[in-house]
């Protein structure tokens, strides 16, 4: 059987016709609807490279089954950039080279964006590095991403900053 | 079709911010855009029409055979289109298990019913989605009949390798070290203990792999990618020209992508076997096994000083593990051959085999834990000669290479100390352990590394082209695995073609272009950078013939006094007032472009007279909870040497990533093996601790200037490895410092911390 799924995904409406309930979000993105950002580094929510926000929350989509999710609004990293212009934080870590292979960024930056709408403006790297501590990155860019987080959440709470 | 990077303009305007121009500047990633919006496609990200899915079924027990396999059930599940077995498996034109040179390594290719290691793959499931296939594997519900595994190293026949690492010798001396030891007024004799350590890149192993026509078209990362195709055109009897492998992304390697494994051509053979298109990708779980590993390290080391501290003898010594079907053993010894000066020493070697997958390559392979245990074992010498550990490393500085005598191509270790000392602010540490403690009462400790790795150099060629319209075009099939290749390359391409970054099309990724050597050895911007310089400098020679014969140009007879290229344009060295554009050469001789080709190998007529190696210091603060033994890498400072600097903004973040590495190695990572069933326990990211972003708070790396006039024309050293190396000692060693108990098993365990 079919299960109908309604999602709005980066502000458009998706109806999909799912053929397997056990399809999770993550591969319902990469899969079957083209949006290969969020990454699959290892399906069981330990590296955090899957995140995108749902209802502006941060989940690991890797956990999440793509039906429990039926009318959400699924922001990934594709639809973060509006009309040709890149997102503060996306900005701040080509800026503060807050990532090197770049497999666990979009991972990453969902999560930063996920972190400012729950905690505000973070000027403390101490709480940025806490808060960031579910995404992984291998090749150790955690210097760089603590430095564009703080970077952009100055920028977004309108204090300026360097990026 | 080539790769090239498509940047994109977006409002911020060009997609990298630029300083200045070319080598020396730190230019930001032209890749930066692509990875920052989800638009930089890894090889999992391929779906082309028609794909199929494949889940491989990877063996739970570590020796034994397959009994049988229920590949009924499996077919049976809806949308699964085939299972493949060894009874199945399409031919191969060359046996797996075949070996023409030491670095062609067996593999696992269902060639038959054997089992030599957990985790090796056994059966492949092809469906038409992915729940399909990893369900159909789960189906599988294989029986065995198993047998005892050689799991660790106390198991199994010790016996002396032929060679280690990269053919290194098993056993090497210099001078009397038994004398050096007899004489000794002090002498440190210990055994350090590294686990098995996994790559555990955060992009699994993965392949899209589809047969057209009688070629094959792949998207998989690789490190090497001249070396991959030539493997898979062995395997399948083809033409290299016959396979197309694309890798412009690399989600990570580390030395995991450096040789092709065994899941990728298992891809490869699924996607013959149903004639469709294939992509396979690996769980997290299902690394740990076929894709290499660290081996694990058992390291004995015995020094001798005089009453002054200074060594009179250093003996080396280690015990590793290579699988029981194939040869790779760690040369951590290796490391004591450069780095501290003694009139007398040895390094030696045994192994034992076990039923693990074939351990290879693991970034600062050999340096990695050879340098934690000789860090340690300086620091217990240095205690014992009751010294500063610093200055203890400065007296026994090493002016001359010590294993080979050779003077040093160019050593900048002081100014890395000096620098390091000062930055971090040892002056003024005590030197008895146990006697600093924070405001919260955590015992506070300081240690300090030698950080060292080879400045190697392989074969690489490269393309380059200017064009009527004066813009370039450079081809090299360099690798991108996270160190910044799209960025250096394009940097050194620039400058070998007189041209600003952004007149030069820099194509790279992808195995049609020339072989860009291996992405390893920490010699990949060195060794392709080189072939690039070279490339450039022929087309622009040609040009330059071009004008000096051509009575028209206001080169003409520059002859002696020569040319240079700068802005696209070609002057008269003796008066750059004179010259003119290179598409005004172009287009007065009537061509549409030029071409030259370039090359470079570790060659030179004064290759072999000098020892080449980069340099560092690193220096590490930990805090020690004094109930508790958590350790906490509170602050970091390393200051590093490495030759001409091609990208401040991207070695840094080399640097940086490498002494992440170290903290991991002495206090996080370790594969657990059960020694009962040879299986990995904790084959997961949950508990395989890799650091994450709180557990290193406070790093910073200083960039030492170093000019190197011997190991390339460009000056180039290696970044990428170097990092760990000192790294990792450093913190075991302020550790100590904090504790006063001295660990010699790694990662450190917090309960050997509580006393």
């Amino acid at each position: 059987m079919t299960h109908s799924l309604t999602l709005t995904v980066n502000g458009e409406e998706k109806t999909v016709a799912l053929d397997d309930p056990r399809v999770t979000l993550l591969d319902l993105l990469r899969e079957r609807l083209g949006l290969t950002g969020a990454k699959k580094g290892c399906d069981r929510g330990q590296c955090g490279a899957c995140t995108v926000l749902v209802d502006g929350r941060r989940v690991n989509a890797c956990l999440t089954l793509a039906l429990t999710v039926d009318g959400s609004d699924v922001l990934t990293i594709e639809g973060v950039a509006r009309n040709g212009s890149l997102h503060p934080v996306q900005a701040a870590f080509i800026a503060h080279d807050g990532f090197q292979c770049g497999f666990c960024t979009p991972g990453q930056i969902m999560s930063a964006i996920g972190l400012m709408a729950e905690a505000g403006p973070l000027d403390d790297p101490e709480r940025i590095r806490e808060g960031l501590s579910g995404n992984l990155c291998r090749c150790g860019a955690y210097a760089g991403i603590t430095e564009a987080v703080r970077d952009a959440s100055k920028i977004l709470s309108g204090k300026g900053g360097a990026a | 079709m080539a790769e090239t990077l498509p940047i994109r303009e977006t409002a911020q305007g060009s997609a990298h911010a630029r300083h200045g121009s070319n080598i020396g500047q730190p230019v930001t990633r032209r890749d930066g855009e692509l990875k920052v919006t989800g638009a930089a496609r890894y090889a999992a990200d391929h779906r082309p029409p028609g794909l199929a899915y494949a889940a491989m079924a990877v063996s739970t027990v570590a020796r034994g055979r397959v009994a049988g396999l229920d590949v009924a059930a499996a077919k049976a599940h809806p949308g699964v289109i085939e299972v493949m077995t060894p009874a199945n498996r399409p031919a191969l034109a060359q046996d797996p298990d075949a070996k023409h040179h030491p670095f062609m390594f067996r593999m696992d290719l269902l060639q038959n019913d054997r089992v030599r290691y957990a985790n090796q793959p056994i059966a492949v499931v092809i469906a038409e989605t992915l729940e399909a296939a990893t369900e159909g594997a789960a189906l599988l519900a294989p029986r065995y009949e198993a047998e005892a595994p050689a799991a660790t190293l106390a198991d199994g026949e010790v016996f002396v390798p032929r060679a280690v690492g990269v053919g290194s010798p098993a056993d090497l001396a210099v001078g009397d070290v038994e004398a050096g030891i007899a004489g000794a007024v002090h002498r440190v004799m210990a055994t350090y203990d590294t686990p098995a350590q996994y790559h555990n890149a955060m992009e699994p192993h993965a392949i899209v792999a589809e047969w057209t026509g009688d070629g094959l078209s792949i998207d998989t990362p690789s490190q090497g990618l001249a070396m991959a195709r030539g493997r898979i055109a062995g395997l399948f009897g083809l033409k290299p020209e016959a396979v197309a492998i694309r890798s412009p992304f690399l989600g990570g390697g580390f030395g995991s992508k450096g040789m092709l494994s065994g899941p990728q051509v298992l891809g490869i053979l699924a996607a013959r076997l149903v004639g469709r298109p294939v992509k396979l990708v690996l769980s997290r779980a299902q690394m740990y096994g076929p894709v290499g590993h660290r081996a694990p390290t058992r390291q004995t080391l015995r020094l001798g000083a005089d009453g002054e501290g200074r060594l009179t003898a250093v003996h080396h010594h280690t015990r590793t593990a290579s699988s029981r079907f194939d040869d790779f053993f760690e040369a951590a010894s290796d490391v004591s051959h450069t780095v501290y000066a003694s009139p007398a020493i040895r390094t030696s070697y045994d192994a034992v085999r076990l039923d693990t997958g074939t351990p290879l390559f693991m970034r600062a392979p050999g340096e990695a834990p050879g340098s934690i245990a000789l860090e340690s074992a300086i620091d217990e010498m240095a205690a014992a000669c009751g010294m500063d550990p610093l200055a203890y490393r400065l007296l026994n500085y090493a002016e001359t290479e010590p294993m080979s005598g050779k003077p040093f191509s160019s050593k900048a270790l002081r100014a890395c100390y000096e620098e390091g000392a000062r930055r971090f602010g040892w002056e003024g540490r005590p030197l008895a352990p146990r006697t600093m403690r924070d405001e919260q009462g955590l015992l506070v400790g300081w240690g300090v590394g030698t950080a060292t790795f080879p400045a190697l150099m392989f074969e690489a060629q490269a393309r380059a082209v200017i064009r009527r319209d004066g813009r370039g075009i450079v081809e090299t099939g360099a690798h991108d695995m996270g160190q910044g290749a799209w960025t250096a390359f394009a940097q050194i391409a620039a400058d070998s073609l007189g041209l600003d970054i952004d007149a030069v099309d820099f194509r790279a990724g992808h195995s049609d272009l020339p072989d860009a050597g291996i992405a390893g050895g920490s010699a990949h911007t060195a060794t392709a950078g080189m072939a690039i310089h070279h490339a450039g400098a022929a087309v622009i020679a040609r040009l330059a013939e071009l004008a000096m014969g051509d009575e028209r140009s206001p080169l003409f007879g520059a002859g002696n006094a020569g040319v240079v290229a700068r802005g696209g344009r070609l002057l008269r060295r003796d008066d750059e007032t004179r010259g003119e554009t290179f598409s005004a050469i172009l287009d007065r001789a009537g061509l549409a472009e030029v071409e030259g080709k370039g090359s470079s190998s570790d060659g030179g007529p004064a290759a072999g007279d000098y020892a080449k190696h980069a340099h560092g210091a690193v220096f590490a603060e930990v805090k020690v909870d004094p109930d508790l033994g958590q350790v906490r890498a509170t602050r970091l400072v390393g200051a590093f040497a490495a030759g001409r600097i091609v990208n401040p903004h991207l070695v840094r973040s080399q640097y940086l990533g490498g002494m992440i590495w170290g903290v991991s190695f002495a206090l996080h990572e370790k594969a657990v093996v059960d020694p009962r069933t040879g299986r990995v326990l904790n084959a997961d990211l949950g508990e395989y601790h890799v650091p994450v972003n709180a557990d290193v708070p406070s790093l910073e790396a200083i960039l030492v200037a170093e000019e190197d006039p011997h190991v390339n024309a460009l000056g180039i050293k290696g970044v990428g490895e170097i990092g760990v190396t000192g790294s990792a000692g450093a913190v075991a060693n302020a550790v100590w410092h904090a504790t006063g108990v001295r660990v010699r098993q790694f990662p450190i365990p917090i309960e050997a911390l509580i006393v």
